[in-house]
C-alpha cells in the first residue's frame, strides 16, 4: 500500500499565480505570497506531507522480484568485480531478467567491467532506459552520463541523494525484473543511508558482504555488518575474495593476503552469518574486467570460475528459498 | 606548570552536530568556527606546529593508501624528519591497527586531543574515538564537522611532516580538506589495472581543480614473486600506473611489489619498514620518502 499525499492541514483558498508551491522551502516567504490568504499556513510549514517521490519509487521497485545489495565497508575487495560476475552468472540463465545498478558515484566501475563504456542513457516519457549489455541484462550507472570519463565528480551528500532517488524513481527496467543487483561504494555514508531509506517500504532481499581474508579488511567489514543490523537489512552471506593464489609456473599455492585471525570463515562463525565461499586470485580476472569481457566465457576451467559459480548458486538458494509467499502450481 | 589532562568516556557523550567527536569544551567561549572570507568560502589554513602537509590519496578503494601512508611516515622518520600521521578515513580507519595502537586519546590543557605515538610517529584517527565494532553511519555534514575537529583540534608536538591518509572517493572529505588546508603536496597511489587507474585519473583531475600540487604516483601491488619458484606474476596487470604518470607528466615515485610479509606484518601491527627493514620490498617506501623530502625543500 503506498502512502497517500494528504496535506496535514487544508489550504483556505486556491493558490495564486506564481505560487512557489505549498511544499517548497520558500512557501509563504516569496513576493507572490503577500496577500495570499494561505500565507500563514504555508509559512508555518505545516503543509508538508510525506515525500511525494516515495510512491513512485515503490511503484517501480514493486516490479522487481529480488533486490540484492553488494556491500563491504572496505574498498578494493572486489565489490564491483563480484557484482559484474553475479550479473553475468544470473544473466546466463535465459529465463531471468537481470538489472545492475551502480551507486558508486565517485568511482563508477561497472560500465567498464560489463563492456558498456561510452554508451549513453536514453530518456523517454516512461523514464530512463538502462543500457543493455545482453538481452536480459540492463545496467544503470552515472558513468554513462559524464561528458568526459576523466572528470571527477566532487559532490556533497545531498546531491548524491538526489541522484540515487532519480535512479530508483526514473529508471524503467521493463515490465518485470527478476533480479536487481546494486553495487555500493566503500564506507557507511550517504549512499548507503539513502538506498536503505528509499527501499525501506518495498524491502531489500538482503545484502551480500564481500571481503578479503586480512584483518585490516575485516575491521571495516565488522562495521558494515553493524550498519546492516542497525538499518534492518538481512545479511544473505559473506564471500571471501582474493584468498589464495596459484602460481601459473609451478602451481604452488600461496596466500598473499594472509588470514591472521581466521579470515572470513572465522568472522562468520563469530557473528553467526552464512559463509558463501572463498574465491581465489586469478590474474586473468583483472584483465577481463579491464576489457569488459565475461570471465566465465573466456576461462571456464579456472578454479576461480568454479568458486564464483558455487557462491552464486548458494546465494540464489538463500534468496529464492525465502519466498514464503510462493504458491504451489 | 600543572597540566590538566583528563580522559573522557566516549560512550557516555552523545555526538552533537557541532561537536561530533564529543570533545568537552574548556572555558566559556562559543564553539570554535572556521574563519571565512568575504564570499563565504573558508580560508585555507595551516595547522599549528606542522611545517608540511602531505596527502596520500587515491579515488579508488583498496589500493593500499593506509599501508603506503604508514610505511612512508616511518621511512621519513628513519631519514631524520619528525612525522605525524592523520587518518582522515572516518568510516574505515585502519591506522590504529597498522600502528598497533588503541585507547582513548587524552586532552591537553587547552581542550585539544593529544595524539598517540608509536615507533616514533604521532598519530590521530577516528579509530581511537569509537570502538572497533561500532559503525559510524554519518551523513556529509557530520563528516565535515568531525574532519574539521580532527584537523584543527589536535595538539601535535612540533613536526616537520604531517602525512594525511585519505579515504577512497572524491566526495565530502576530499572537498573539505581541499578547502580548509594549505597542502604542500599529494601522492596518488594506484594498482596497475585499468579499473583502478580510471579512478586515479579522477583523483589527479580533482587535485588540479582544487590547486593542490601532485608530487607523483605510486604503483602498488605491481607484481608477485612466487616464494617457490621465484616466478614473477603480474596479478593486477603491469606498468599501468607508470603509463598514466607519463601521460600526465608526473613522476612515478616507486613501484611496490605484492609481498606476503607486508600484509602479515601490517595485520600484526608492525609495519614492514620496522619489522623487516632490509627486505627488498622496503626500498620503494624509502624512494617515496626521499621524493617527498626533495619536493618540499
Amino acid at each position: 500500500m503506498s502512502p497517500s499525499i494528504e496535506p496535514t492541514q487544508e489550504l483556505n483558498a486556491p493558490e495564486p499565480e506564481h505560487c512557489p508551491g505549498p511544499e517548497s522551502d520558500l512557501a509563504g516567504k516569496e513576493d507572490a505570497c503577500q496577500g495570499c490568504p494561505n500565507q500563514e499556513i504555508c509559512s508555518s510549514n505545516t503543509v508538508k506531507g510525506p515525500d511525494p517521490d516515495l510512491p513512485l519509487i515503490n511503484a517501480r521497485l514493486s516490479q522487481i522480484d529480488h533486490k540484492i545489495l553488494v556491500l563491504s565497508g572496505k574498498g578494493g575487495v572486489g565489490k564491483s568485480t563480484f557484482t559484474s560476475m553475479l550479473s553475468w552468472a544470473l544473466a546466463a540463465d535465459d529465463s531471468l531478467e537481470v538489472g545492475a545498478m551502480d551507486l558508486d558515484i565517485c568511482g563508477p566501475s561497472l560500465p567498464r567491467m560489463l563492456g558498456a563504456e561510452g554508451e549513453g542513457v536514453h530518456q523517454s516519457n516512461s523514464g530512463w532506459s538502462p543500457v543493455y549489455v545482453a538481452d536480459n541484462l540492463g545496467l544503470m550507472s552515472i558513468g554513462f552520463m559524464l561528458p568526459d570519463p576523466d572528470s571527477a565528480i566532487i559532490w556533497r551528500g545531498a546531491k548524491k541523494n538526489g541522484l540515487i532517488k532519480q535512479f530508483l524513481k526514473d529508471v524503467n527496467w521493463g515490465e518485470h525484473l527478476d533480479y536487481l543487483v546494486v553495487d555500493t561504494p566503500p564506507g557507511t555514508s550517504d549512499e548507503h543511508l539513502a538506498v536503505t531509506t528509499y527501499m525501506k517500504e518495498v524491502g531489500v532481499d538482503g545484502a551480500l558482504i564481500v571481503t578479503t581474508p586480512q584483518e585490516v579488511a575485516l575491521l571495516d567489514v565488522r562495521k558494515e555488518i553493524d550498519f546492516c543490523r542497525k538499518a534492518g537489512i538481512k545479511i544473505l552471506g559473506l564471500v571471501e575474495n582474493m584468498s589464495g593464489f596459484v602460481c601459473p609456473n609451478c602451481k604452488g599455492q600461496s596466500q598473499i593476503f594472509k588470514p591472521t585471525t581466521g579470515g572470513g570463515e572465522q568472522l562468520c562463525k563469530d557473528l553467526n552469518l552464512k559463509f558463501l565461499g572463498s574465491v581465489p586470485l586469478d590474474p586473468r580476472i583483472g584483465a577481463c574486467c579491464d576489457h569488459g569481457r565475461c570471465f566465465f566465457d573466456e576461462y571456464p576451467d579456472s578454479p576461480a570460475t568454479t568458486a564464483i559459480l558455487d557462491v552464486v548458486d548458494a546465494l540464489r538458494d538463500q534468496v529464492e528459498l525465502d519466498m514464503t509467499k510462493l504458491t504451489l502450481e | 606548570m600543572f597540566k590538566l589532562s583528563r580522559r573522557y568516556i566516549v560512550s557516555s557523550l552523545r555526538a552533537y552536530h557541532e561537536n561530533p567527536l564529543g570533545i568537552p569544551r574548556v572555558g566559556k567561549g562559543p564553539a570554535p568556527t572556521m574563519p571565512r572570507s568575504q564570499k563565504g568560502l573558508p580560508i585555507r589554513q595551516k595547522i599549528p606546529n606542522v611545517k608540511n602537509i602531505i596527502l596520500v590519496s587515491s579515488a579508488k578503494g583498496g589500493v593500499g593508501k593506509s599501508t603506503v601512508s604508514v610505511n612512508t611516515a616511518l621511512a621519513l622518520n628513519s631519514l631524520g624528519a619528525k612525522v605525524g600521521l592523520l587518518d582522515a578515513d572516518i568510516f574505515g580507519p585502519s591506522v590504529p591497527r597498522l600502528l598497533n595502537l588503541q585507547g582513548e586519546p587524552r586532552l591537553s590543557s587547552s581542550g585539544k586531543l593529544i595524539p598517540l605515538s608509536n615507533y616514533g610517529v604521532q598519530s590521530m584517527s577516528m579509530g581511537y574515538l569509537v570502538s572497533p565494532e561500532q559503525a559510524v553511519v554519518w551523513r556529509g555534514l557530520m563528516v565535515m564537522k568531525a574532519l574539521q575537529q580532527l584537523l584543527f583540534e589536535v595538539e601535535w608536538s612540533p613536526i616537520d611532516y604531517l602525512v594525511i591518509d585519505m579515504p577512497p572517493g572524491t566526495g565530502d572529505t576530499q572537498l573539505s580538506i581541499g578547502q580548509l588546508l594549505q597542502v604542500n603536496g599529494a601522492v596518488i597511489v594506484s594498482t596497475p589495472q585499468d579499473i583502478a587507474l580510471i579512478d586515479a585519473v579522477k583523483g589527479i583531475k580533482m587535485f588540479e581543480k582544487v590547486d593542490i600540487p601532485i608530487i607523483g604516483i605510486v604503483q602498488n601491488m605491481s607484481h608477485y614473486i612466487c616464494p617457490n619458484c621465484k616466478h614473477e606474476s603480474h596479478i593486477f596487470r603491469s606498468e599501468g600506473a607508470r603509463r598514466i604518470a607519463d601521460e600526465h607528466n608526473l613522476k612515478t615515485l616507486g613501484s611496490i611489489p605484492l609481498d606476503e610479509e607486508i600484509c602479515l606484518q601490517s595485520d600484526a601491527g608492525k609495519p614492514i619498514v620496522i619489522s623487516n627493514p632490509d627486505s627488498e620490498s622496503v626500498k620503494p617506501y624509502f624512494d617515496i620518502a626521499r621524493s617527498i623530502l626533495d619536493f618540499t625543500k
